[in-house]
């Protein structure tokens, strides 16, 4: 049922179990235990940093079939997708599964947007399972978008360090222990900053749009949410949404955080101001905050996927880097 | 004396790409640009050379100096054969640094792997 302007809430919408692949520096994070599969070598055993990308979303997908004790023969369509240009890991790894595939690009909303157009082809009638699924990897995405290592760059405090991980979770008709009830979707935003180095600060009004959307399109508040997490805006993006939020006499800051800093330990690993790319907020959702929901830390979260919709020629052109948001509302059903 | 020059000249050069990283925010590449132009037009005044002068690798390492032997063999190479020497001239002084960097990286990428 559509809400407000940019809102849907939905009444069957389940979420079955989730996979997550993750690379090194992931697994000696604080929530390397949360995850499937966890490699030692940043090449994931392939021989490209491209090839690995793909083993990581193969892994998660692999381990999402295996948990929900389903094939893929009865899945009715995997939508996902990646940062790399023309969305290549995600359609080179589906070409070994038999499940309809429908790539997308967001950037780092990328999963959450995944979560939107699954949850909307069941809420349709037709689709009775979908698998959602991301993947980034540093070394692919640091070409994209940054310089490559060889290039020798200085970081500055203010980059966000791109994660090594693929998440992917199944979403269904038939009732489980937990429910997607209801996304808002973001609106493009542009804050007029043109700092690649600084993406998170960039999306912050983003998030701050489509949250403020999601509070009135529900009619809820900070209050009603057990946690509000975004993925992916840096140390300084989330304190910048905080104050963002402070302006219009919302307090979301005890409630509130950020999947890139959830995902690592920014004083004792070397990730800058956090970490980010479209795996990010999926690993850190459906590998921590699922089990977190499941064991009854939380009842409810709102997660905010939010990306940054550059690409280095545009920015070389001079141009500001606008951001978007997309909202989705998990929580445990039944009780 | 050269070596405390080379150290004063060759650090300012850096201090002031840095700041200018710094403060302007701008990407490392245009930083490299900017430098190549202005050892281009301190060469055209011929005030590069001095600065070689008075502190030899201080002013020859960092990237203005690729801007100074641009210029420089140009103008050079223009002095011996007329005008057509400006673009057969350009890359005279710079050719062995760029050729040594492309044969240096295929033979290090042979033999080593990125990691990251």
């Amino acid at each position: 049922m559509k809400l407000g302007k940019q809102s849907i809430s939905f009444d069957t919408i389940y979420l079955g179990q989730a996979g997550v692949a993750a690379g090194p520096k992931e697994k000696q994070g604080p929530l390397g235990s949360y995850f499937d599969q966890v490699y030692d070598d940043l090449y994931c055993g392939a021989d490209t940093w491209e090839k690995a990308e793909m083993q990581l979303m193969r892994d998660a997908i692999d381990h999402c079939l295996l948990k929900n004790n389903i094939g893929s023969g009865e899945i009715d369509c995997f939508v996902g997708g990646d940062l790399n240009n023309q969305i290549i890991i995600g359609s080179y790894v589906m070409r070994d599964y038999d499940i309809p595939t429908l790539g997308i690009f967001g950037a780092c909303s990328t999963s959450v947007e995944g979560l939107i157009v699954a949850a909307g082809m069941i809420a349709g009638g037709s689709f009775h399972r979908v698998i959602a699924g991301t993947s980034s990897h540093n070394a692919t995405s640091e070409r994209q978008f940054r310089y490559p290592t060889e290039y020798g760059g200085q970081k500055p405090d203010t980059l966000t360090f791109t994660s090594t991980v693929a998440g992917a979770v199944l979403l269904t008709d038939t009732p489980t222990d937990l429910r997607l009830s209801g996304v808002t979707v973001g609106k493009v935003t542009d804050a007029k900053l043109n700092d690649p180095l600084d993406l998170g600060r960039a999306m912050a009004p983003a998030a701050l749009s489509t949250i403020a959307a999601h509070f009135s399109d529900f009619n809820t508040k900070p209050e009603d949410y057990d946690l509000i997490v975004t993925g992916d805006l840096s140390y300084f993006g989330k304190d910048m949404l905080v104050k963002l939020f402070k302006e219009i006499n919302i307090d979301i800051a005890d409630r509130y955080n950020d999947c890139g800093l959830l995902l690592y330990d920014r004083d004792k690993q070397e990730v800058f101001a956090g970490g980010s790319g479209c795996g990010c907020c999926a690993a850190v959702t459906y590998g921590h905050l699922l089990a977190k929901l499941r064991d009854k830390t939380y009842k409810k979260i709102l997660v905010v996927a939010t990306g940054a919709l550059l690409n280095s020629i545009i920015v070389a052109q001079k141009e500001t880097i606008p951001g978007i948001a997309h909202a989705a509302i998990i929580e445990r059903s039944g009780d | 004396m050269i070596f405390l020059m080379a150290f004063l000249i060759g650090g300012a050069i850096c201090a002031v790409g840095q700041i200018i990283l710094d403060v302007f925010k701008l990407v490392p590449i245009y930083i490299t640009s900017l430098f190549v132009g202005l050892g281009a037009m301190f060469d055209t005044f011929g005030l590069y050379d001095k600065l070689v002068d008075i502190s030899g690798a201080g002013a020859t390492m960092p990237i203005s100096s690729f801007g100074h032997s641009l210029v420089h063999s140009a103008l050079e190479k223009a002095e011996e054969v007329g005008y057509i020497g400006i673009l057969t001239g350009v890359f005279n002084m710079t050719a062995a640094g760029i050729a040594a960097s492309i044969i240096f990286a295929f033979f290090i990428s042979l033999i080593f792997r990125p990691k990251g």
